[in-house]
This record gives C-alpha cells, structure tokens and sequence, in this order.
C-alpha cells in the first residue's frame, strides 16, 4: 500500500484539514475578543466599581428606614418625606427650572462665538478666539468661583465702580441673587456648549448658506431653516451636557447664591454630611437623576433628535 | 434684440491683482451665454458680482434693464445653481422647490401647485416627498435647476454644476442642460473651465483671461477664427509654432520657426515682415498620408516619423517629429481605419490648408 497520507482515525484528509483551519481561525477570533475584553477594562471597572455598584447600594440604602438602632425596614418613608416637605420639592422644581434658564442663556451666547469661530474667523484669528474660550478652563472651578465674588461682593470691584460713576449711592450687593447664580452657572458651562456648536456648524457648507440667501431668503429664514436644522444635533448635545453639569453643580450656586441659593445638590449635601442621614440623602440622589433623565429625554422628543445620533456629534 | 444682462465698465480688484478688469458685455433675451477660462481667470469673480454676493469696485451691471447697484441677493431677479448643486439636505424635494416661493409668501396650495408642476416640466413628476439622498446626481441637477427656475428669474447663473459629475454623467447632463433651456427660454448665464462643456451648449462663449474677454463670440467662430493666440491655443487642441514672419503677402503669412520648419498661415490681425509671431495647426486640420502624392498640390508637404499613437477612439490622434526641422506636432488620424496599422517609427507624409492656419503677431503678455 503506498498511501503517503492516510486518513486519521477515519477521518477524509480534507475534512480535517478543515477542521484544522477551523480551528486556527476560532484561535484568532478569541484572540481578537480578549484584547478588545482588556481594552474595555478599565471602562468596564470605572463604570462597575464607580457608577452601578455605589448606585445598587444607594438605591438599597433610599428604600429603607430606621426602625431601631442597626434595625431597618423596607420603606418608601425617604420619598414621602420629599413629597410632604414643600422646601425639597420646591428646592427640586427651583434647581430644574434654572438649570433649563442657565442652558438656554449658555445656549444663545455660545451659538454667535461658535458661529463667529466656525464661519467668519479664518486661519491664526480662529485657534485665538478658541484659546480665548478655554483659557479660563486652566483655572480650577473653585478659584473661577472666587473671581466672581471678589467681582461682585459688596466691598468688591464692581459695586465700588457703579458708586464711582455715581449710578448707586452705596455699594449695592451683587451676590447671593439668582442673577448671580444664573451668571456662574452660564460662565462655568461656556465651554461645553461651544465645542459641539464648532462642531456642528463647520460641517455646514457655506455654499447651502448663499444658496438660501439667493432664492430669496433673509437671515431669520436662514438661521431658522437651514442653520437650526443643520446644526440641531450639535445643539441638542450641548443642551444635554451643560444642563447635566448645571443640575448637578453644587459649587457655584452654593458660593454665589450663598444660604439663598436652595440648589437641589446643597439637599443632598445636607443630608449626607451634615444630617448624616444616607437614607434621605440617597433618596434625593435618586430623585436627581431620575429628574435630569426626565428633562434630556423631554428635551429630545421635543427636538425630535435621537440620542445615539446626538451624542456622537458631541 | 433686448438684452437680459448688461455688464458695464465692471471692475474688481483684490489688491493689486485685477480679477476683472473693466469688462463690458451684453446677454441677449433668451440665449445660453457661456464664460470660459482657466481657473484664476476672474470667471467666479463676475458670476458672484452678478449674483450680487460681490460688490463691484467700479461699474454697472443691469439685469433686465435696472440696475442692481446694491440690490441684495436675494432681491435680485437672478438665481444661481452652485457648483456642488447646494441642495438643502434637511428639506424634501418639494420643500427645496418651493423654498424660494414659501420665501415670497405665496399661498401653500398654490406653492404645492406650481412646485408639482415644475417637477414635472424636469421630468421628475411626483418625488415631492423624496429626500434630495435619494436622488442620482443628474435628478440633483434637475432639482437645483427646478428650484432656481419656479422663481421665473430673468437670469439664471450656473457656476460649473458639471464639475463635480464624472466623465459619462457629464456628457449625459450636457445634453439635458441644452434641452432644458430651449424648453424654459430662460437667459442662461454659465461658467465652465471645460471647453467642450461651452462650445457644445453655448449660443455665445466669451473666452475670459487675466479679468477680460479675449474674445465673444459664437462656438463655431472661436472654433475657425480665433482673435487672438489665448482663444487659438485655448479652444479645441492646437498645434503651436513661434516664429519669425518671413514673408507676408495680403493674408498670407509664410511663418519660419527657429528650428527652421516653413509654415504658410491666414494672419488674422497685423503682421508685418519680420514680425514674431504665432502660428496654430490644428490637429484635425492637417492630413497625414502615407505617399505625398496624394496630398492637394495647393498644400505644403512635410515628411515626419511617428514618435507615439494616441489612440482615443474617434480622438485618436498620432505625435509626429517633422524630418528635417525635428519640431514635434500633433495630427488626427483619420476615421476611416487606414491608418489602424500605423507604428512607431513609421515615417509618414503629411500636409494641410494653409487657409486653415492661423497666425498672429505674437502678443506682449505671453512674455516668452
């Protein structure tokens, strides 16, 4: 018999070879499917260890309620507090109320330096005026904060400027209104709705613009018909981030809106470390994030943007 | 004849560099009017001034006989169809139809009336409700122009619209485009760096160089007289020879390269004896024949051996070097397939009417 392969085990040679073949690749795939496991590591754990695991453990701690020492019992007591107390509730309504104001003042304010940047600045001018925007970013949050108040304090700068000019009689104080808060709060979010806007309306090509211009249309047409709808998902983005941020900002309101300030994260804050009551304070995080998921998903059905989309222009 | 545009003493200056220099012209009701020229030529320059997005430095420009001194855009009774067509991709095609007359505020019955109307007068009947990416790139064309056309303007500019299409589409729509404006008889202004793209739609080109016309006239006249050497050597392929006029004799030019090859040429314009000048063959307009005997005894002969075949279907074209002088030109072969089996190598005879070349006193600003 001069067979040079015989077959193994019964086996037709072809057959395992492409077995064999099988194999390799099933090798490679797994191989692939590891790496990208290790790549995503480090996101998995962040968001495992730091978001899902201390909310399982919040949303334990907001459904229980201190019955004797160490003794504690399923309740909903923690919600009905909130429900029965006007001060949170109001608190909660304020802070959703001027989040909304603050987003929409960031919004008209970063939409002509966005517009100024992508379409009319060319070359060297353009990074300028974008260094211009972040420059202020470079500082912490906190000494930015502190800025304003040497600013606006009653024996700051500009009260002593308006009694120099002899538009007040005495030094007027500025903070601890919710102007000022309003103030710290579009300041502090500039930032994240102008980079979504550049975004947005760099990919808008001008020709569309001068298009609409020639068939007839006036700047108001413009903006409404072709720039809005363009860069919707650009704004939509900005929208969600800087309301997110502004919600749950506890920095701002607290320094320049003073005891005055009522911002739903002082509750929190106040439940947690000064109360030490967790339950209550788990609660309101709840509440919190129950609410801004409520708003994001309004604000996208009323725009009509889908979520995925917007958060990859973003 | 009345005219739709007047251009008048329009002057524009960037710096120190005129991108168009105090150009006057006329367009006549009705016809399709070409502007050709290179690119950097100013031809961008002067459709945007007469589509009001440009302020000229000096100047009129009257459109329908009023003039459109600091007339806005969109006041204008002219709309453009942009190089990339500039369709609104966030809007229907029934929405960018009737854009412009949402823009006037004509009644919505009536808007949805007249934009299905025009939609079919383009052959594009009932895709009110497309979205403009559901379209090919000829429909696209259509609607632009469509979108353009409902708003009845007395000029419609069109800045290179075939640019962007390949090579088949672009002949395709060619054709479409011609057809198009003798149905609507709308004045037709179009820019193109594309000669044939002219010359195959135009009543009238104006071959544009350095911010002036070198020449206006209809297709076949740049064609078989050019005016001047940029309209020779700009329009269809030529063959050019600087020289020196060795003899003139009435219209007749007996042109002499500095490589010592003999040229018999039409002057147009004055040349005198001892002129330099430029003389132009086209390729098409010189015979080539395998025994000289057969060439008109009217005609020069030259012997030339073939360097290279450019074969291009019906533009196939042989690159020949003259025996004696070793000049270089190029000739059309013959459709008739007898010369399938030409070679390199091969020497040929070849000749031409010397009616049919032209010649001109060489021209200052080529600076050669």
């Amino acid at each position: 018999m001069a067979n040079r392969t015989p077959p193994v085990a019964g086996v037709p040679a072809p057959a395992l070879q492409a077995a064999l073949a099988g194999d390799s690749f099933g090798r490679q795939t797994r191989h692939a499917r590891l790496l990208l496991l290790l790549l995503l590591a480090p996101a998995l754990l962040w968001l495992v260890g730091l978001i899902v695991l201390p909310h399982l453990e919040l949303a334990v701690l907001s459904l229980r309620a201190r019955v004797a020492p160490r003794v504690y019992e399923l309740s909903a007591k923690q919600y009905l507090t909130f429900v029965n107390e006007p001060l949170y509730w109001r608190t909660f309504v304020r802070t959703a109320l001027m989040s909304i104001v603050a987003t929409a003042c960031t919004l008209l304010l970063a939409f002509p330096i966005a517009w100024t940047i992508a379409k009319i600045a060319r070359g060297r001018s353009r990074s300028l005026l974008f260094v211009l925007c972040l420059i202020p970013f470079w500082v912490s949050e906190t000494v930015r904060t502190l800025g304003w108040m040497i600013l606006l304090r009653e024996s700051g700068v500009l009260p002593a400027l308006l009694v120099h000019l002899g538009l007040a009689g005495t030094p007027p104080e500025m903070l601890y209104h919710d102007a000022t808060i309003l103030v710290g709060l579009v300041y502090t979010s500039m930032l994240f709705m102008v980079v979504p806007l550049i975004g947005a309306l760099d990919t808008l090509d001008d020709s569309l613009i001068e298009a609409a211009y020639d068939l007839g249309g006036n700047g108001l047409d413009i903006l409404r018909l072709i720039v809005i709808p363009h860069a919707a998902p650009g704004i939509v983005a900005g929208c969600i981030v800087v309301f997110m941020l502004t919600l749950g900002n506890y920095l701002t309101p607290t320094l320049l809106g003073g005891k005055n300030s009522l911002w739903f994260t002082e509750q929190i804050y106040t439940q947690f470390i000064t109360r030490f009551n967790w339950e209550q304070g788990a609660a309101f995080g709840f509440l919190l994030l129950g609410l801004s998921t409520l708003i994001v998903w309004a604000g996208l059905k009323l725009s009509g943007q889908k979520f995925g989309e917007v958060m990859a222009r973003s | 004849m009345t005219a739709d545009l007047e251009v008048l003493e329009v002057a524009k200056h960037y710096g120190t560099h005129r991108a168009v220099d105090a150009l006057s012209f006329e367009v006549a009701r009705g016809s399709f009017f070409s502007i050709l020229g290179p690119s950097g030529c100013g031809k961008t320059t002067l459709l945007r001034m007469i589509a009001g997005f440009i302020a000229p430095d000096s100047g009129e420009i009257r459109i329908g006989g009023t003039a459109m001194t600091g007339v806005p855009p969109n006041r204008r009774p002219v709309n453009m169809v942009f190089q990339h067509l500039a369709l609104f991709p966030m809007m229907s095609v029934g929405e960018n139809v009737g854009y412009g007359l949402a823009r006037r505020g004509v009644a919505k019955d009536r808007i949805a009336k007249r934009v299905g109307e025009m939609l079919e007068r383009v052959g594009l009947p009932g895709s009110q409700t497309k979205r403009v990416d559901q379209l090919s790139g000829g429909q696209k064309q259509r609607v632009a122009i469509a979108r353009s056309l409902v708003l009845e303007p007395t000029l419609l500019l069109l800045d290179e619209p075939l640019g962007a299409l390949d090579l088949k589409l672009r002949e395709h729509m060619k054709i479409e485009l011609k057809q198009l404006q003798a149905a609507f008889g709308t004045t037709f202004v179009y820019i193109t760096h594309d000669q044939s793209e002219a010359l195959v739609l135009s009543d009238r080109v104006a071959v544009m160089n350095h911010g002036v016309f070198e020449q206006v006239d209809t297709p076949q006249a740049l064609y078989y007289a050019p005016q001047t050497p940029f309209v020779a050597g700009f329009v269809g392929a030529n063959n050019r020879f600087a020289g020196i006029a060795s003899a003139v004799q009435g219209e007749q030019v007996t042109v002499t390269t500095q490589q010592g090859l003999v040229i018999p040429a039409r002057r147009t314009g004055k040349v005198v004896a001892g002129d330099r000048v430029d003389a132009f063959v086209r390729p098409e307009v010189a015979s080539l024949m395998r025994d000289d005997s057969e060439l008109p005894a009217s005609h020069p002969r030259y012997r030339g051996e073939v360097r290279s075949l450019l074969f291009d279907g019906a533009n196939s074209s042989v690159l020949l070097q003259e025996s004696q002088s070793r000049a270089e030109l190029q000739i059309a072969l013959p459709q008739t397939g007898r010369f399938a089996d030409l070679r390199v190598g091969e020497t040929v005879s070849f000749g031409f009417d010397p009616q049919r070349a032209v010649c001109f006193a060489t021209a200052r600003r080529d600076g050669e």
